[in-house]
């Protein structure tokens, strides 16, 4: 940095100062104007030795504090005997733990994907030019984000009070096929109808904001050439974006990921309910709740692996982070 | 949108308008009667009519906001006039006439009439997540369903046409401005367009990267092209074009062969125009 600012030649000083005798105190006088002579010594002093850097103290006196304090934290957690991290060690692989973990993951996994699809549905259809659609859309999405997940879920486990028998057949016409409510609808069912219901009003929001990302020449250059609106919405519109959906959408999987564990309130035994069933009958609470804290540690965290490559693959042909190693330099070359 | 029929009286057309018709028919443009305006404003054009032989190359002058730039988004469709009727190689733009009545054509009737007229953007408007290659194939694929290895073969022939034979791998951002702008014309020769509409191709380009897109329209319309270009590069108009046409305010104010227009401009508004640009 100090090479670029060197000037070619080093002023020499052509006379005296005028006021030689004046005692000069540089070290309160640091913006003050200064001489010819002094300026050659300062070329001359930054080109031997370079610039001393501003001293962060504050910086790190308070880096030095907050490391401290982590440290203190992490010996304590790791010393007290009472989170019993044996035991924890015991019960991390265990067949019941592995078993609700598995739940866990197939939960997320199955209504995540539900959401996004119900949730591309539910964009499109705001954005359509019919008003009937972009009002149910608009509803679906107003109601649904209103009403807490776990209100949601204890809501459709008790569906049965007020559905009791389900039929499908003609409306208001004779029945062809008719269920108990609560034989139809597992407690595993209600949890998926659940978070895909929450999740979808979520997904909703993010791909039509994703969609809206997309400048409007893009639309234009595929209507001109043609296209049918399916095929722009699929090669055109939602491959650019998924940049902008992307990191939305991977909060949204890791939320929903923790919002599984709300599950346990109706019986699902997720990761979280595993646990708990077993410290009920064990009263090794804590280390139990630390498994379960592992494991959602675990997942998440390999969630944001992926998302990052998952990132990176739709970042082709964008600027800033180039899918396939760095963009070229653009070099005009005429015809 | 605002009218789903429209009245029409061209089965009282006059003879000579008929021939002229004809004329457009094969290869050309006739706008008759052409008006639009936006959300119930100020008319944006206000009664155009234009006649584009084929192979002709119209130059489109004016000041901004004469509605130069409308006027080429109403001949394809990506805005609908008011009124007024257009005719492009045969076809009656975005209607129907069935000798009595004219209706407006269902989405799937106007996008076929749109894949026959080329669009060119002053912003490119590449697909910037697709390579070149895959930017001009992807209409021929998926509107005209042109087999893959023919549409390959056409692109790549169409790369070298407009100079960047070598560069179907690369992606739009990685070109510059005029390499992206000639990619852009390489996408809309693909589908073979009847008429190629250009909206002001190098207002977007580095100065010296202007000449390499002029190049390529030059040769275009050597070739036989019936073009109609906005530009405010004068030189072009003057070298290139068969007739100057001089908007504003939504209205042709005066139309002519380059050189009568540069040199001997009879409407006061063109002498001011030409004055400042010039």
């Amino acid at each position: 940095m100090s090479a670029t600012h060197r000037p070619t030649e080093t002023p020499t000083p052509t006379k005296t100062p005028t006021t030689p005798t004046t005692p000069t105190t540089p070290t309160t006088t640091r913006t003050s104007p200064i001489s010819p002579d002094d300026f050659a010594k300062a070329v001359a002093a930054e080109r031997a030795a370079g610039v001393i850097p501003v001293r962060h103290t504050g910086r790190v006196v308070l880096g030095a504090l907050a490391a401290l304090a982590t440290v203190l934290a992490t010996a304590s957690v790791a010393r007290n005997p009472s989170f019993q991290w044996g035991t924890v060690g015991d019960y991390l692989f265990s067949s019941r733990i592995i078993d609700g973990l598995i739940l866990t993951i197939w939960l997320t996994a199955l209504s995540v994907a539900l959401s996004f699809l119900i949730g591309t549905v539910l964009a499109v259809m705001r954005l359509s030019a019919n008003p009937v659609l972009q009002a149910i859309s608009w509803a679906y999405t107003w109601f649904f984000r209103s009403v807490p997940l776990l209100v949601q879920l204890l809501f459709w486990f008790n569906i049965g009070y007020l559905y009791p028998r389900l039929s499908f057949g003609i409306p208001f016409g004779p029945a062809w096929f008719s269920f108990e409510t609560s034989e139809l609808i597992s407690s595993a069912a209600v949890a998926v109808i659940g978070l895909t219901i929450h999740e979808s009003a979520y997904a909703a929001e993010i791909i039509r904001g994703g969609i809206l990302s997309v400048d409007t020449g893009q639309l234009e250059a595929a209507e001109a050439l043609g296209m049918h609106p399916r095929r722009v919405l699929g090669r055109i519109v939602l491959p650019q974006a998924m940049r902008v959906i992307l990191p939305p959408a991977g909060s949204l999987l890791i939320s929903t990921l923790k919002s599984t564990s709300m599950v346990s309130v109706i019986a699902v035994t997720d990761l979280l309910y595993a646990a708990q069933l077993i410290y009920n009958q064990n009263f090794l609470v804590i280390p139990l709740l630390m498994v379960a804290t592992l494991w959602y540690l675990i997942m998440t965290s390999l969630l944001s692996i992926a998302q990052h490559f998952v990132e990176k693959r739709y970042a082709r042909g964008f600027a800033r982070t180039s899918g396939r190693g760095p963009a070229r330099v653009p070099k005009p070359d005429s015809l | 949108m605002a009218a789903d029929v429209i009245r029409d009286d061209l089965t009282a057309r006059p003879p000579a308008e008929a021939a002229e018709a004809a004329g457009a028919a094969a290869g050309g443009i006739l706008i008759r009667s052409l008006t639009k305006s936006f959300g119930g404003g100020p008319r944006v054009l206000d009664g155009i009519d234009l006649t584009v032989e084929r192979g002709q190359l119209i130059c489109l002058v004016g000041p901004s906001g004469s509605g130069k730039s409308t006027l080429l988004r109403c001949v394809n469709l990506l805005e609908s006039p008011d009124s007024g009727m257009i005719w492009v190689s045969g076809m009656l733009m975005g209607r129907h006439f069935d000798g009595h009545r004219v209706r407006a054509l269902r989405p799937a009737e106007y996008r076929r009439q749109q894949s026959r007229i080329g669009m060119i953007f002053q912003q490119f408007n590449l697909f910037p997540h697709l390579t070149v290659l895959e930017n001009i194939i992807e209409a021929p694929l998926s509107v005209r369903g042109v087999p893959r290895a023919e549409a390959v073969a056409r692109a790549e022939e169409l790369v070298a046409r407009v100079g960047l034979a070598g560069r179907e791998r690369a992606y739009p951002r990685e070109l510059s401005g005029g390499q992206q702008q000639r990619i852009a014309i390489a996408r809309a020769l693909a589908m073979d367009p009847d008429v190629l509409l250009c909206d002001e191709p190098t207002s977007a380009l580095d100065p010296e990267l202007v000449g390499e897109v002029l190049n390529v329209l030059r040769d275009l319309a050597a070739s036989g092209m019936t073009m109609v270009v906005v530009t405010h590069e004068m030189s072009f108009a003057r070298e290139v074009a068969d007739r100057v046409v001089f908007m504003a305010e939504g209205r042709i104010v005066e139309e002519g062969a380059p050189e009568q227009m540069f040199s001997h401009p009879r409407e006061e508004r063109t002498r001011n125009f030409l004055r400042r640009v010039l």
